[in-house]
């Protein structure tokens, strides 16, 4: 049975600049359908869906929705279409609680049609009326007529105890959340629990989510897959952006493809493979395994015990971490977002001064045993120590933003070259040289980094860490929001750190890449250690178990210290 | 004794009480208007202005009206710093200049344009017309304590109040405060949410800088009596450090600003020399500076200062 059309896009075009996102883009939605939206990073699926979430306006095309002509050109006028979208990077404010965020920026709305008839009625006389009746009934003229201003007051006064709608269509989908609560308290899935509330509270027919499941545990991205079938049920059309195949092919009625920003093909779930989208996605076909070679000569090069960090929220962030990354191995580290990873990673490349334990590491020439806790970046690289480090933050703590890409070449080697005198001849052919062979989409070396897509800017980040020829390189979640075609690059060239005998420490998040691609994986959670398994034998469940143990007992002191 | 300098403390912090409640009003809405003290020269001598065009449509001093004397000026007042806080809005928002380096500007700019103008304004008679803004209640028994510090103040005491009253009301108990307060924390977020962050910025600002503008009015009108003198800007800056204060809070500004204004006479009422009083006159900046420093070890959300305070909002912005 077909179901009717909601969303139908027609000939999208959008430009920034000299780049174009979208080239004469077409999309149609139905009713009642989960649709998948795929398309390697940089192809404008994202940018697509702003323009129909009022974020971006288009330069050319139509957009129609149940089969009449709109435009939209403000976020408000996609929640008068009813259409709500939920951002990859949530909008939501930190010092509001649910409601607050939930409420924020609804319109009044007033039955003007339903208050004048009631007026009309109240105006004319019923028969032979006493005077107490005709009392009565100017009162009542006099209160309906006020009813527009009460119900204005009534709309712009915050009451203590407002949210009650909100908690009603909480407990329709069946979402467990306190709305009470600020968001700055929130767990990544609770906030994201909050963005869909809101779009369903401004009534939406068509959700747009984007990226939803990146940050989420296997356990919570099932249970947000439920409601979404739940919300589809009900007569939704729900767009779904993604990079993770296997989620497209579970939940999805439908896929689109799009591909450098044009649509390719929409086809049926139930009729196409896994191969199929991916050759749709990449233009040509594309082997998607990953070569794990047997670890060559595996020596211990850096060494970690007893390490522990309590952060300036006076939360145990690691508790006692040890472990130890060889040569010429890939050790994974699993774990939900926010178990420590991040400190763990910060601690040995030098930027948690107050870290307490041991951090030592293996000089490769003489196997001369190195201290590396209580060190800065400078001291550690000044040992002769080559530690490279992919901070999950690209933009925040790995590039800057607005400097292009030889000056953030540079932030490697400002202090090369004569004099005062900067050196920008080598930081320049290497800049080109990764542009080359990482096949980097930018226009030129001069334009600031923040303005690439998310890939390209990891491209180029790792690309600079491992020019630096490191011994130990760490990355963490290195391929967050890139596609299919960039994660694997990413991959093969930690592949061949490995094969080159450096020790490689991998944060992931997909747990299946971690299987396929490390030679061992150390499962943290709560900034403990539950465990290290070897990636040839080990299993999703296995790991995903030892992800959550003891998580309930970790996380409630810490919310609480939090909240008092 | 006591009860005078209390008198003169919050007589002299109206100025200022003006001027915080409008620079938060300014700030919550995510821009940091350093033009205040040039706005507040410039509503000063707006108010002057009006207050001279009334003077002179009379035929006889004697026919001054009280209510038209106080009320004209406050509009010119109003008008004039409004008008500067919109040519703010202008830049930063429209053309998306520097916060920091506009606000600058506009009180260069608002000091010189105040210093040239106010030698055009003839105010002659303007000591009589200040009559009409020191007196508002009929009963003025100094003896009695309660009648000096509650009842004898001039009409502009009791406007800075409520103002500041209605100012924290609306931020933090209406609609129209949680959407501004979005504005000033997360524009994209409440852009998404489908609020104008355009017209929100522009109606804080200009309603913002309206208020302040009042303050330099009052300085000199009532606090000074009708005499003109060039140290407004001096107010302004002590209200920007006000604002910092009362942790972006209006009803904490009424508070702030009559300690401030108590710390900043309080050298006349001691027996100290020339140097002392100017290093007395110091300590609201110390104070204001032992504020933030003890705001940021505490480190509590909600008392930080709005999210992108001092950042253009663009949103076709590529991040």
């Amino acid at each position: 049975m077909e179901k009717a059309i909601a969303i139908q896009m027609k000939g999208i075009t959008k430009r920034f600049g000299e780049v174009i996102a979208n080239k004469d883009a077409d999309l149609d939605v139905r009713k009642g359908e989960i649709l998948a939206l795929l398309g390697e990073n940089g192809s404008g699926k994202t940018t697509l869906m702003n323009m129909l979430a009022g974020i971006y306006f288009p330069d050319e095309g139509k957009i129609y929705i149940d089969g009449k002509e709109v435009v939209i050109r403000s976020p408000r006028d996609a929640y008068n279409h009813k259409i709500g979208m939920i951002h990859q990077h949530f909008k939501l404010i930190d010092v509001y609680n649910a409601i607050d965020n939930i409420i924020l920026g609804e319109s009044f709305y007033f039955d003007e049609a339903a208050n004048k008839a009631k007026i009309a009625s109240l105006k004319k006389p019923e028969g032979n009326e006493s005077r107490k009746e005709k009392f009565k009934r100017n009162i009542k003229l006099l209160a309906a007529r006020l009813e527009k201003a009460g119900a204005y007051i009534k709309f712009n006064w915050l009451s203590r105890n407002r949210g009650e709608d909100i908690r009603a269509i909480a407990d329709k989908y069946g979402f467990a959340i306190d709305l009470k609560k600020k968001i700055y308290d929130m767990s990544v899935s609770e906030k994201q629990t909050v963005e869909i509330i809101k779009v369903l509270y401004r009534g939406a027919d068509i959700l747009i989510l984007d990226e939803p499941t990146a940050v989420l545990t296997p356990q919570e991205t099932k249970r947000l897959f439920d409601v979404i079938r739940n919300m589809r049920d009900d007569g939704k059309s729900i767009i779904i952006i993604t990079h993770k195949l296997n989620e497209v092919l579970s939940v999805s009625d439908r896929v689109a493809v799009l591909r450098k920003g044009e649509h390719i093909a929409t086809v049926n779930t139930a009729e196409t493979s896994e191969t199929e989208l991916t050759e749709m996605m990449v233009g040509k076909k594309v082997v998607l395994n990953i070569d794990r070679a047997e670890p060559k000569n595996p020596i211990d090069r850096l060494t970690v015990s007893g390490l522990s960090l309590i952060n300036k929220e006076n939360v145990k962030v690691l508790d006692n971490v040890s472990f130890t990354a060889r040569a010429g191995e890939i050790l994974g580290i699993a774990g939900v977002a926010g178990s420590g990873q991040r400190e763990l990673l910060e601690a040995i490349a030098g930027l948690q001064p107050a870290a307490t334990g041991k951090i030592t590491y293996f000089k490769p020439e003489s196997n001369e045993a190195v201290n590396l806790r209580a060190k800065t970046p400078t001291q550690i690289r000044e040992m002769g120590v080559r530690l490279s480090f992919v901070p999950e933050d690209r933009l925040g703590m790995g590039l800057v933003g607005n400097m292009d890409i030889v000056d953030n070449m540079m932030l490697r080697s400002y202090k090369k070259g004569k004099f005062f005198f900067v050196d920008r001849k080598k930081p320049k052919s290497l800049a080109e040289n990764i542009i080359k062979s990482l096949e980097v989409a930018t226009p030129g070396t001069n334009i600031p980094v923040r303005r690439l897509s998310g890939g390209n800017v990891q491209k180029v980040l790792v690309g600079r860490e491992i020019a630096s020829s490191p011994t130990v390189l760490m990355a963490a979640y290195p391929v967050r929001g890139l596609d299919i075609n960039s994660s694997y690059t990413i991959y093969n060239l930690l592949n061949k750190q490995k094969e080159n005998g450096v020790a490689v420490i991998f944060v992931g998040e997909d747990l299946d890449v971690l299987i396929e691609l490390c030679d061992r994986i150390m499962v943290i959670c709560g900034g403990k250690i539950t465990g290290i398994v070897d990636g040839r034998s080990a299993t999703k469940e296995e790991i995903g178990l030892l992800m959550t143990k003891g998580r309930q007992m970790e996380q409630s002191p810490s919310t609480v210290g939090q909240r008092g | 004794m006591f009860v005078i300098f209390l008198f003169n403390a919050i007589r002299f912090s109206t100025t200022f009480m003006f001027g915080c409640t409008g620079e938060t009003i300014t700030e919550k809405g995510g821009n940091l208007n350093l033009g205040i003290p040039g706005i507040m020269c410039v509503g000063a001598v707006g108010g002057c202005i009006g207050e001279s065009i009334y003077l002179k449509s009379l035929s006889d001093i004697s026919r001054i009206n009280p209510f038209l004397a106080v009320l004209i000026p406050i509009l010119f007042a109003m008008l004039f710093s409004g008008a500067l806080g919109m040519l703010y809005c202008f830049l930063t928002v429209t053309l998306r200049c520097n916060q920091n380096v506009t606000g600058l500007a506009i009180t260069t700019f608002g000091v010189g344009f105040t210093n040239f103008f106010i030698t055009l304004v003839d105010r002659t008679n303007f000591n009589v017309a200040s009559k009409s803004f020191t007196k508002f209640f009929p009963i003025q028994d100094a003896s009695n304590w309660f009648v000096k510090l509650f009842l004898s103040y001039g009409v502009m005491v009791y406007l800075a109040v409520i103002i500041a009253i209605i100012a924290a009301i609306i931020l933090n108990k209406t609609r129209l405060g949680l959407n501004l307060k979005a504005v000033g924390e997360n524009p994209a977020t409440a852009d998404a949410a489908g609020i104008s962050v355009t017209a929100y910025k522009y109606g804080a600002t200009g309603i913002g800088s309206a208020i302040a503008g009042l303050g330099g009015l009052f300085y000199i009108m009532d606090y000074l009596n009708g005499s003109w003198e060039y140290s407004i800007d001096a107010m302004g800056w002590l209200a920007i450090a006000l604002v910092i204060f009362s942790i972006w809070r209006p009803n904490w500004g009424i508070l702030g600003s009559i300690l401030f204004g108590a710390l900043y006479i309080a050298p006349s009422y001691l027996n100290v020399s020339f140097s002392q009083k100017e290093l007395l006159k110091m300590i609201p900046y110390i104070v204001t500076i032992f504020v933030l420093i003890v705001s940021s070890i505490r480190n509590k959300k909600e008392n930080q200062p709005p999210a992108s305070l001092g950042l253009s909002y663009f949103r076709e912005e590529r991040y």
